[in-house]
């Protein structure tokens, strides 16, 4: 059976993700807020394979979802749905889609640490949220290829950890631990790692 | 049927360098803009776009005014913002000013409605970053009614309402040529369908074909929508000089400063050589000799599906002297190349 990744989120990044997990093979909902009607064109035009589904339905549908909605709206998650699961933030604060970041997250917290604490009974990790979305989608290669990219992944929980090296390593790249949740605050924007689209040995310099 | 491939030149009132490599005032930045748009009329480009901008780097406030001043100098060229920051400007005024550059234009005006990519114009105008999206869906579904020059009636939330409001002057064609600008979010690209305005991709980073799907998407948002699915373009920065060596040589530090500024307000690290390189040999930098430029832009209109390609030139510190060459080369030896390429496919 093959493997399924829910993706939250229809926008750029939502859809360079699907796009990529498609081509590995895997089985693909994609979900924007609310009716998935208002997504089916984008998605069979730009994912075809990909399903729309509602974010409560995609959550409920797959072990490992991940997060590539607007950062500002992450009190929208369906926390029940997302009980239990290993949940994969890759969201970055942007201003034209989050307005001012203190509105979201508290300035002294990571953005990771805050969707953890409000999504309590799931397993959140820290994962493609460094590398822009268009970098992605033209530097995703097989394991092993030459001058394959790194993409870190920050996360408390060994086995969550393990999810999603996994799925980074089966998207096209390689992935690189960098310890605890809280460590994830080195990919956000404003240190050298966001933006960065390096081989392993390069990033783990910057990181 | 030929297809009618339109090739234009966008500049966002950079500041250029003078030949001692200062920088020059504001004043002379925007005269430089107005120089380079009578040279590029009288070669045969066929858009000159500004963009609005209110931040230090950038001498373009208000584009219109500029057009104005080129409109009464040159003869063809089509004379148009990019983009005009809808979201914070008010589509009544936008229209009005707009008009007024078609009517002193003889029908060169257009418009290249955008939300814009810097945050500076929603503090200074009023406006809460919170509405992004609100003020830019509510204005361009009112720019959309204004455009059709008929009494309009509108009610919203981010403006005054306007009942049966007749707005002048109206224009000899009846319509002002309106795109609309889209950094690659596919919900800008459904919303562009459905008012039926044509669309231009700003592709500035990465291979370009990953927009092919887009130009797709649009099509077939038009046919659900019931609208017309017009010709796409696509703008990206470029350098051209005589060779490929002397393009690269004068390109990385001008790109490298303009990037890293924006990049300072995005909180990405800044460009490596290697990084510029890449998107020089396969993204979406197009710099080098007047040849490999040329192949660029045919390869990349073809691999889009573009059809209409605007160079974003004199991006970040050029001198000034090195921007009219970017002019000329661009009017008199890439634009007819393009054209062969692409007519020969």
């Amino acid at each position: 059976m093959a493997k399924r990744l829910a993706i939250l989120g229809a926008g750029k990044l939502g859809i360079v993700l699907a796009q990529l997990a498609l081509r590995a093979g895997y089985d693909v909902a994609i979900a924007a807020s609310g009716d998935p009607a208002k997504i089916d064109l984008t998605v069979r035009t730009l994912a075809p394979g990909a399903t729309a589904m509602t974010a409560t339905d995609a959550a409920q549908w797959s072990d490992v979802i991940v997060l590539a909605l607007p950062l500002s709206k992450y009190r929208t998650l369906p926390v029940t749905a997302l009980a239990g699961k290993f949940v994969i933030d890759a969201m970055n604060y942007w201003w034209e889609v989050d307005g001012e970041r203190e509105d979201s997250i508290p300035s002294d917290q990571s953005s990771s640490e805050a969707v953890q604490m409000l999504l309590a009974e799931s397993t959140v990790i820290k994962a493609l949220s460094h590398m822009g979305y268009h970098d992605l989608l033209d530097e995703a290669r097989p394991s092993g290829a030459e001058g394959r990219r790194a993409i870190a992944v920050a996360a408390d929980d060994d086995s969550a950890r393990a999810s999603a090296m996994q799925l980074v390593n089966d998207l096209g790249f390689d992935p690189l631990d960098i310890g605890s949740l809280a460590n994830g605050r080195r990919l956000e924007p404003g240190n050298p790692a966001f933006g960065a689209d390096l081989p392993l040995s390069k990033l783990k310099e910057i990181i | 049927m030929k297809t009618n491939y339109t090739f234009g030149l966008d500049n966002f009132g950079d500041i250029p360098l003078d030949e001692s490599g200062e920088a020059v005032t504001h004043a002379q930045a925007i005269r430089q803009v107005v120089d380079e748009a009578i040279l590029a009329d009288k070669l045969g480009v066929d858009i000159i776009a500004l963009g609005e901008h209110h931040r230090e780097e950038y001498s373009i406030s208000s584009p219109e005014m500029v057009l104005a001043a080129i409109a009464s100098r040159t003869k063809r060229i089509k004379l148009s913002s990019g983009v005009t920051v809808l979201s914070s400007d008010d589509p009544v005024r936008v229209y009005e000013r707009f008009a007024t550059l078609d009517a002193v234009s003889n029908g060169r005006a257009q418009i290249i409605l955008g939300r814009g990519s810097f945050t500076e114009s929603f503090p200074l105008f009023g406006y809460s970053l919170q509405d992004y999206d609100v003020l830019f869906e509510e204005k361009i579904e009112l720019m959309a009614e204004l455009l059709k020059e008929k009494p309009v009636s509108w009610s919203g939330t981010t403006r005054t309402e306007l009942a049966d409001a007749d707005v002048f002057p109206k224009t000899e064609s009846g319509r002002i040529e309106t795109w609309v600008g889209v950094g690659g979010s596919p919900n800008s690209v459904l919303r562009a369908a459905r008012y039926g305005f044509p669309l231009i991709l700003a592709i500035i980073g990465g291979a370009p074909a990953r927009f092919a799907p887009y130009v797709d998407l649009y099509k077939q948002a038009a046919k659900e929508y019931g609208t017309t699915a017009h010709p796409v373009g696509m703008h990206s920065p470029g350098y051209i000089a005589d060779t490929d060596e002397e393009a690269m040589e004068l390109a990385w530090p001008t790109f490298k400063t303009a990037f890293d500024a924006i990049g300072k307000t995005r909180g990405w690290a800044p460009w490596s050589y290697e990084h510029f390189k890449r998107e020089v040999a396969m993204g979406s930098l197009y710099v080098g000799s007047p040849k490999t430029v040329a192949e660029r832009i045919a390869h990349a209109m073809r691999a889009v599906g573009a059809e209409r390609f605007d160079l974003v030139y004199g991006f970040g510190p050029v001198k000034a002297s090195d921007r009219m060459k970017m002019v000329e080369l661009y009017g008199k030896k890439v634009i007819p190349m393009v054209r062969e390429l692409l007519e020969k496919s």
